[in-house]
């Protein structure tokens, strides 16, 4: 059997250094990773690479920065599996293997000119804030933009400083809620859900892109549909477990769809009468 | 059919054929390992070769697309060091069934699809298929006229066919033009046994009857009409999610990526090996959510896969008719009883909605 180098080979990867980790909450740090070759990763919001540690194993993250920035990229990842317990292990100038981007990301070209209603169910803000930060930077090209992020307790809330600019910021509308909250805590407490009803939108013109756990979905969809906003208009981002991110394993398929080469992003309309999918 | 493009051999030189090839590079064909089972394997000679077998336990997408396949090797000793690699050999697959290379072809579509995957292309490029044309059913579990893939079409370098004292040889590419002079037994086919031949491929429209009572045009119809079938759910009680079916089917290409480190632990490799849409963590995610829980979900999306996905996503049935997979089911759930009873399911449906 002969054995030959492909450097071409799809699955080869891109050495990534790691310039920076801060921990946001317990259990979820943000990495900025740069390219050792210093080239760009050029990616739409939405987005993910696989990121490898050789020996332990390769997995799906979506990229949490702004795509509009060319001298890093960041990645937010909760410790919950092999792999992600080991990145938490790892320090500043360590290397990854990084290989991507995979996926189509949010529509943006389609959803500038209109109003945004992200809605972010805990670590779901991670690619939703990529889009959010490209929003921020394209400021004049977006309508009304409202921002609405839930999460289980006060000491899970993510990006704590970036949201406390958010809510400042006069452009742009965000509520925040928790299901449990603490003493300390001053803010909405209850169901992300809750927050839907009060917001001011016109359902015509806006978008509305919703990334959470699974079972977060149903129960939004609900609630945007009850608010008049058009079925193609409601963009999903699917978790799934994805190997190759090329459309071939087979893992992240949602009927005749794969969530890895024509997702993760999807319309309400393009899976609502799709089982398996929510 | 051009006569240019055939040639003949007598059968009692299919041996000195086979021998010949032997010469060329390594050679894989059928061989009876008994009780009704056969495997492709090296052969060393030509006497171990089974010219007349059921479809064999494992199909010959195993050379293909290997059950495991290193992706990648790698050093972090002291900097990250990555090899994307490739294994490839010359190999002759000699005596494969229509079903088989349609296995192929389906195999062919999915991994030249953008991205491409090299490894496969480069794989598939050493490779020479010769294939042999069944001139009646292998057993009772075959279905392969309802998929059309019982007569040659594409996909192979030579395709032999039985006449009565010879086999006539279809030259498909330059490839097999090139073996067939190497070996130099050959003569030109005749106007009588192209004849015989046509008649023979006639003959056969009469012998393979189409084995389910529908027609393949209605599938993506039927399977539309069919997800909350009552069917998924009798499979549920008997299907124990072994993944045989999967294992076996030649269209099946789902694969997990897993890695292996060295004892150094400086050193490894990552691999994809073989991975079945019927076992319990296949659609699992993170925070233990299964898409896909019940195994009449999971014996629902093979059949879809099979018969319905695939025809939006690239046009073509991604089930060749062999049979593997009814053969080798221990709950003994069978493809074409599944299909009829969808269809009986189904008419009942649409009588009811007419009354």
């Amino acid at each position: 059997m002969a054995q030959v180098v492909i450097k071409d080979s799809p699955y080869n990867v891109k050495k990534a250094k790691i310039l920076d980790i801060k921990p946001l909450t317990e259990k979820e740090k943000l990495f900025k990773l740069v390219f050792e070759d210093h080239t760009w990763l050029d990616f739409e919001p939405g987005q993910f690479i696989m990121v490898s540690l050789m020996g332990v194993g390769e997995i799906p993250i979506s990229i949490c920065s702004s795509p509009l920035n060319r001298h890093y990229f960041e990645i937010c990842v909760r410790a919950v599996g092999k792999v992600t317990n080991c990145l938490h292990k790892m320090n500043v100038g360590d290397v990854l293997g990084v290989r991507g981007p995979y996926g189509n990301g949010f529509p943006i070209k389609t959803i500038e000119g209109h109003d945004l209603l992200i809605i972010a169910g805990g670590l779901g803000l991670a690619p939703l804030r990529s889009l959010i930060l490209y929003a921020i930077d394209n400021r004049r090209d977006f309508g009304e933009i409202h921002i609405l992020f839930g999460c289980k307790t006060p000491s899970e809330l993510l990006f704590s400083d970036e949201i406390e600019e958010w809510s400042k910021r006069l452009d742009i509308h965000f509520a925040c809620t928790v299901d449990r909250a603490d003493p300390d805590w001053k803010g909405n407490i209850g169901l992300i859900t809750s927050l839907i009803p009060g917001v001011d939108i016109d359902p015509i013109r806006t978008y509305a892109a919703v990334v959470g756990p699974p079972v977060m979905y149903k129960f939004v969809i609900k609630e945007l549909l009850a608010k008049g906003l058009p079925v193609d208009q409601i963009l999903l981002s699917f978790e799934r477990h994805m190997k190759c991110g090329m459309g071939k394993c087979g893992r992240c398929q949602i009927q005749n769809l794969y969530c890895c080469k024509d997702g993760p992003v999807f319309t309400f309309k393009e899976i609502m009468d799709m089982a398996e999918a929510l | 059919m051009k006569i240019e493009q055939y040639r003949l051999i007598e059968k009692t030189k299919i041996n000195e054929f086979i021998e010949n090839l032997l010469l060329i590079s390594k050679v894989v064909a059928p061989v009876d390992r008994g009780f009704k089972n056969y495997v492709f394997q090296e052969i060393k000679s030509a006497d171990s070769v089974s010219l007349k077998y059921i479809p064999t336990i494992i199909p010959p997408k195993k050379y293909f697309l290997p059950q495991r396949e290193t992706l990648l090797k790698f050093n972090i000793d002291k900097d990250l060091e990555v090899e994307p690699v490739v294994e490839y050999e010359n190999l002759i697959l000699f005596g494969l069934h229509t079903c088989d290379i349609a296995g192929i072809k389906c195999l062919n579509t999915v991994l030249s699809d953008k991205p491409k995957d090299p490894a496969y292309l480069i794989r598939k490029k050493h490779i020479t298929i010769i294939g042999i044309e069944c001139n009646d059913y292998c057993d009772e579990y075959a279905s392969c006229s309802f998929v059309g893939a019982h007569i040659p079409t594409t996909g192979y370098d030579l395709m032999f066919t039985e006449l009565d004292e010879y086999f006539i040889v279809h030259i498909h590419s330059l490839k097999g033009a090139d073996i067939v002079e190497k070996t130099g037994i050959f003569k030109p086919a005749t106007a009588a046994q192209f004849e015989e031949l046509k008649a023979l491929r006639n003959n056969k429209f009469k012998i393979f009857n189409n084995e389910i009572p529908t027609e393949r045009r209605y599938l993506p119809d039927l399977f539309d009409r069919s997800f909350n079938a009552i069917v998924w759910k009798e499979l549920e009680n008997r299907c124990l999610s072994c993944g045989n079916c999967t294992a076996v089917c030649p269209t099946c290409y789902c694969f997990d990526i897993k890695e292996e480190v060295d004892l150094n632990l400086k050193s490894g490799e990552r691999y994809r090996i073989w991975f079945s849409c019927q076992l319990d963590p296949f659609a699992k995610v993170a925070g233990g959510i299964d898409f896909r829980r019940e195994r009449s979900a999971r014996q629902r999306h093979r059949f879809y896969r099979k018969f319905r996905y695939h025809i939006d996503r690239y046009g073509m049935i991604f089930c060749t008719g062999c049979g593997r997979c009814s053969r080798t089911c221990m709950a003994k759930i069978n493809l074409k009883e599944v299909l009829t009873s969808l269809i009986k399911e189904s008419e009942a449906k649409i009588w009811r909605k007419w009354l």
